[in-house]
């Protein structure tokens, strides 16, 4: 290919006279492969060592004790640092609490994703102000998401929609008292919608046109076309989005620190939370790292489907 | 040129309904620019006013207090900093891989990829014992690195996208022209690269700006950005919507305009290309 | 000593072997073809000249040089790709100059250079547009362009005419040949396309599977062809072939027998019909294609062979059906032994 520097390993000209039938080292001009492998080395290097180093050291500390405000004492104590955070009072709501959240924040986004993306898949007026302004939620910093849904919006007395609930006569809600995780769910869902929209509006372009001519002319009706043409066709990257949003969601942190802080006691907490509060609350390292593994390893099992689905795209 | 659809009641229908699902979505945003411009009292009115005479007092006000302007400038230089150190890294991996594929380029890649699935809150406790030990706690580099690390698969991954998309022929034909190595680095790829490094670094700038796990975790006073800030904004003297809101504009009103030229590269760059 | 020199050439692609051992010599402003059914190798012998590929055994030399090991940008060659590879971000005063300028010629000389191959291709109303502002005959005049405004030692030529509509290409095939006229410049034309061999090589190089399978003048590969492979290559129609026992219908018009297993080609010009019941063998007619200045007639003689013949002779054209006699040319008929080599060439 390029510049490589060629070493041929034996003579030109005689050697094709005399060459034996069954020539084993046979000449040929072997590719320097140096220059590649350095310029990709810094990238592997820091990936690496970003992979490797802390899994290894959450491994090393789920297996000790080790509390940071007291970073002397360290013995090895097996897995009972598993077994505390497994018997965590909070444990179970943790978990409950984490597929709630992703379950509802999945369904809305890929529901709500298809539909807006099928919504504006035909050309109206204005329809480039409305694709910029549908994909703005995502970009907005998690912190400011969240405190503009606390204050701004679910404020039991000045929020919008407080305002809205007195006109419908109805008795507004505390959100974040009454019902945290959902006020949870609900800024999450708003902040990641623009991200499914936009993959799914993407995949939508690529569809053939011709095919849904085709079959408008058998006489197919649009709950038809959905059903046989749109939605399998939007099949991969559905999954796609289910598979990045999981493992994206599962860390979901901002949010809740900046309104419910977890509560009212445990029931806006989910395992990021949890591990957090261990591991910053509590100080308490080694439980945090047990925990921690098995949120890694929950993300793991999501990663490799993902993994095999992205290989079978690239070529 | 496409012909323009009939005005049919359908046409109609879904244009109004796609208009009135937009406003509602971005309503909050909406409502937040607003809120921006009002005084305290006329932010917390019931019912809540549409129509006001604006001010740009909490700009100035907000301006005046001196930890914005440092988280402010913390959130510059970390996402900056970050980005261009990772695409420093980025650019000679993504050229190797495309340029000189082996048969093991791909399982490189998607190794790579595979990094950024490591959810966020699996490093937590390492991360903060490192940046404890080595004193790096509320500091920036501590973010400029990680921030550096959890956008770099994206880098690599986009980069090697859009440098295989120039043919290689091109490049040849460089070679042939009597360029060296680094000539025909400079006056073919480079100028054909460039734009893909540009779109690159600004999603990954995007990204780093808005990154608020670590900044949670990892500083407090010295070294927040304005992820931090934000979470912690309240006014001593109680009423703070009016500020909040301008505040939270400012951070964000930048940014979410990169975000919209940024719209390719985003579905590009977090499904890593399973979504054309 | 020739200009360009391949001695003993060999390429392997991991365990393939796809440049079998190649010597070949051009002489100094000759225009040679390489032509060859796809994956023959003609595009990566003319890539190994470029150095665009390795040589893995075996030496390329340029004028009395061993290039074999020098990088492309050192050979003082210049390439004209299929796709053109034109510099995207560069107007075509840019693309053009831009050897030049690597190569550090003062400003003057460069833009006399340009502006007068940029006449000669009739580019100067273009040369301030980008690529992707020009058509694709345009495109390909540029490719031009920048090769010939380097005055290199030898041009090579991918394939170019390959992405050009079938009326272009016939145009521009003439003017390549007009152009190599008045520039008089060393050229290797790589081609699958054997009208463009015939029309515009001195000599002709026929590759396959990664060897010569003959080199010569367009009219020695068409009249003199070493093999079958050669023989039917080169000419359209193909050369009528009849293999083993269906020879022995046209030994009464040979001045020599068909070697055992072999076979016997006719040119379907060779071929001339007249009544039924004259010449060596009876056939009837099958289809009839009048292309007006020529007609293929398709035939199948009586024991059940079927052969094409050209007639010039627009007056008597056969129809379907009819019974015709044959006479073939023995003069013309070319005898394969069962390895293809060619036994006994015509005479001309």
């Amino acid at each position: 290919m390029f510049r490589l520097r060629s070493v041929t390993l034996s003579a030109n000209g005689a050697a094709s006279a005399a060459a034996p039938a069954a020539a084993p080292a046979r000449p040929r001009a072997v590719p320097s492969r140096l220059l590649p492998r350095l310029l990709l080395s810094p990238a592997v290097i820091t990936l690496f060592l970003w992979m490797i180093v802390p899994l290894a050291m959450t491994i090393y500390f789920s297996l000790i004790r080790y509390n940071l405000m007291q970073p002397g004492e360290s013995g090895f104590i097996g897995l009972a640092n598993y077994e505390y955070f497994v018997t965590d009072p909070s444990f179970w709501t943790a978990i409950v609490n984490t597929l709630l959240l992703l379950g509802s924040v999945i369904a809305i986004t890929v529901v709500g994703g298809v539909a807006l993306a099928l919504l504006i898949d035909e050309p109206f007026p204005g329809r480039g102000v409305v694709r910029v302004l549908l994909i703005s939620p995502f970009f907005v910093i998690p912190t400011v998401n969240a405190l503009l849904w606390k204050h701004m919006m679910m404020n039991p007395i000045y929020g919008v929609l407080a305002q809205v609930w007195r006109v419908f006569g109805a008795q507004p809600v505390d959100w974040m008292a009454d019902w945290p995780l959902l006020s949870v769910i609900i800024m999450v869902a708003w902040q990641w919608l623009p991200f499914a929209t936009l993959i799914f509006v993407t995949a939508l372009q690529s569809m053939n046109r011709e095919q849904l001519e085709a079959a408008r002319m058998d006489g197919a009706r649009y709950l038809q076309q959905l059903r046989y043409l749109y939605v399998p066709h939007l099949g991969r990257s559905i999954a796609v989005v289910i598979m990045i949003e999981t493992i994206f969601l599962l860390s979901v942190f901002a949010e809740i620190f900046t309104t419910t802080g977890g509560g009212p006691g445990d029931a806006s907490t989910n395992i990021a939370f949890l591990i957090f509060k261990q591991a910053l609350l509590n100080f308490d390292a080694g439980v945090a790292s047990a925990g921690a593994l098995l949120a890694v390893v929950l993300a793991n099992i999501v990663a490799i489907f993902l993994i095999r689905m992205i290989g079978k795209n690239l070529d | 040129m496409a012909p323009k659809p009939p005005v049919t009641a359908a046409f109609v229908g879904r244009a109004i309904a796609a208009w009135l699902v937009t406003l509602v979505i971005f309503f909050p945003l909406g409502w937040l620019v607003l809120t921006s411009f009002k005084t305290e009292l006329q932010a917390i009115a019931v019912p809540p006013l549409l129509f006001f005479k604006p001010t740009l007092a909490n700009f100035a006000e907000v301006q005046q207090r001196s930890d914005y302007l440092l988280y402010a400038t913390n959130s510059v230089i970390t996402s900056v900093t970050s980005t261009l150190l990772g695409l420093a890294i980025a650019f000679p991996a993504a050229y190797s891989m495309a340029f000189f594929r082996s048969k093991r380029t791909r399982d490189v890649l998607m190794w790579m990829l595979s990094t950024k699935m490591m959810p966020a809150v699996g490093a937590l406790v390492p991360i903060y014992v490192l940046a404890q030990t080595a004193g790096l706690l509320d500091s920036r580099l501590a973010l400029i690195v990680v921030f550096m690390l959890s956008n770099l698969p994206i880098m690599v991954w986009m980069l090697y996208s859009s440098l295989r998309d120039i043919p290689n022929e091109i490049l040849e034909a460089a070679r042939m022209d009597g360029a060296s190595l680094w000539q025909e680095f400079r006056r073919v790829l480079l100028p054909l690269g460039v734009g893909g490094l540009f779109s690159t670094g600004l999603l990954c700038l995007v990204l780093a700006w808005n990154e608020a796990f670590w900044s949670l975790n990892l500083t407090s006073a010295k070294a927040g950005t304005l992820a931090t800030m934000i979470a912690s904004y309240s006014s001593p003297e109680g009423l703070f919507w009016a500020k909040l809101s301008c505040a939270s504009f400012m951070a964000i009103a930048p940014i979410v305009v990169f975000g919209w030229f940024s719209q390719r590269q985003l579905v590009q760059g977090l499904t890593f290309g399973a979504v054309k | 000593m020739a200009f360009l020199e391949l001695k003993g050439v060999e390429k392997y692609f991991g365990e393939l072997k796809a440049i079998k051992g190649i010597d070949l010599t051009i002489e100094k402003g000759e225009f040679v073809v390489f032509v060859g059914p796809s994956g023959c190798g003609k595009s990566t012998l003319l890539r190994m000249i470029a150095g665009l590929e390795t040589v893995d055994v075996g030496s390329v030399w340029l004028d009395g040089r061993d290039i074999t090991r020098l990088p492309s940008s050192k050979r003082d060659l210049a390439m004209v790709f299929q796709s053109y590879a034109l510099y995207p971000h560069m107007t075509v005063y840019e693309n053009m100059s831009f050897a030049l300028m690597l190569a550090k010629t003062d400003p003057p000389v460069v833009r006399e250079k340009v502006e007068r191959a940029a006449q000669i291709l009739n580019l100067t109303p273009y040369l301030q547009r980008t690529p992707k502002e020009l058509s694709g005959g345009q495109r390909q005049r540029v490719a031009i362009g920048r090769a010939i405004v380097r005055s290199p030692k030898v041009f090579l030529f991918d394939e170019p005419l390959s992405n050009l509509d079938a009326a272009l290409r016939g145009q521009t095939r003439v003017e390549l040949a007009r152009l190599h006229r008045e520039l008089n410049g060393t050229t290797i034309y790589v081609t699958h396309d054997q009208v463009e061999a015939m029309t515009l090589a001195h000599r002709v190089v026929v590759l396959r599977d990664g060897q010569i399978e003959q080199v010569g003048t367009p009219l020695e590969l068409y009249y003199r062809p070493n093999n079958q492979f050669v023989a039917q290559f080169i000419g359209t129609p193909q050369m009528n072939m009849v293999a083993g026992a269906d020879t022995a219908q046209f030994e009464g018009g040979l001045t020599m027998p068909v070697p055992g297993g072999g076979y016997l080609g006719l040119r379907p010009e060779s071929l001339t019909l007249g009544a039924a019941g004259t010449g060596q063998v009876q056939a009837r007619v099958d289809l009839v294609e009048a292309l007006g200045a020529e007609t293929l007639v398709y035939i199948t003689t009586t024991r059940g062979t079927p052969l094409v013949a050209r007639q010039t002779n627009s007056r008597a054209l056969p129809h379907v059906g009819d019974a015709v006699g044959l006479q073939i040319d023995s003069a013309a008929a070319h005898l394969f032994d069962s390895h293809g080599r060619v036994v006994a060439p015509a005479m001309r």
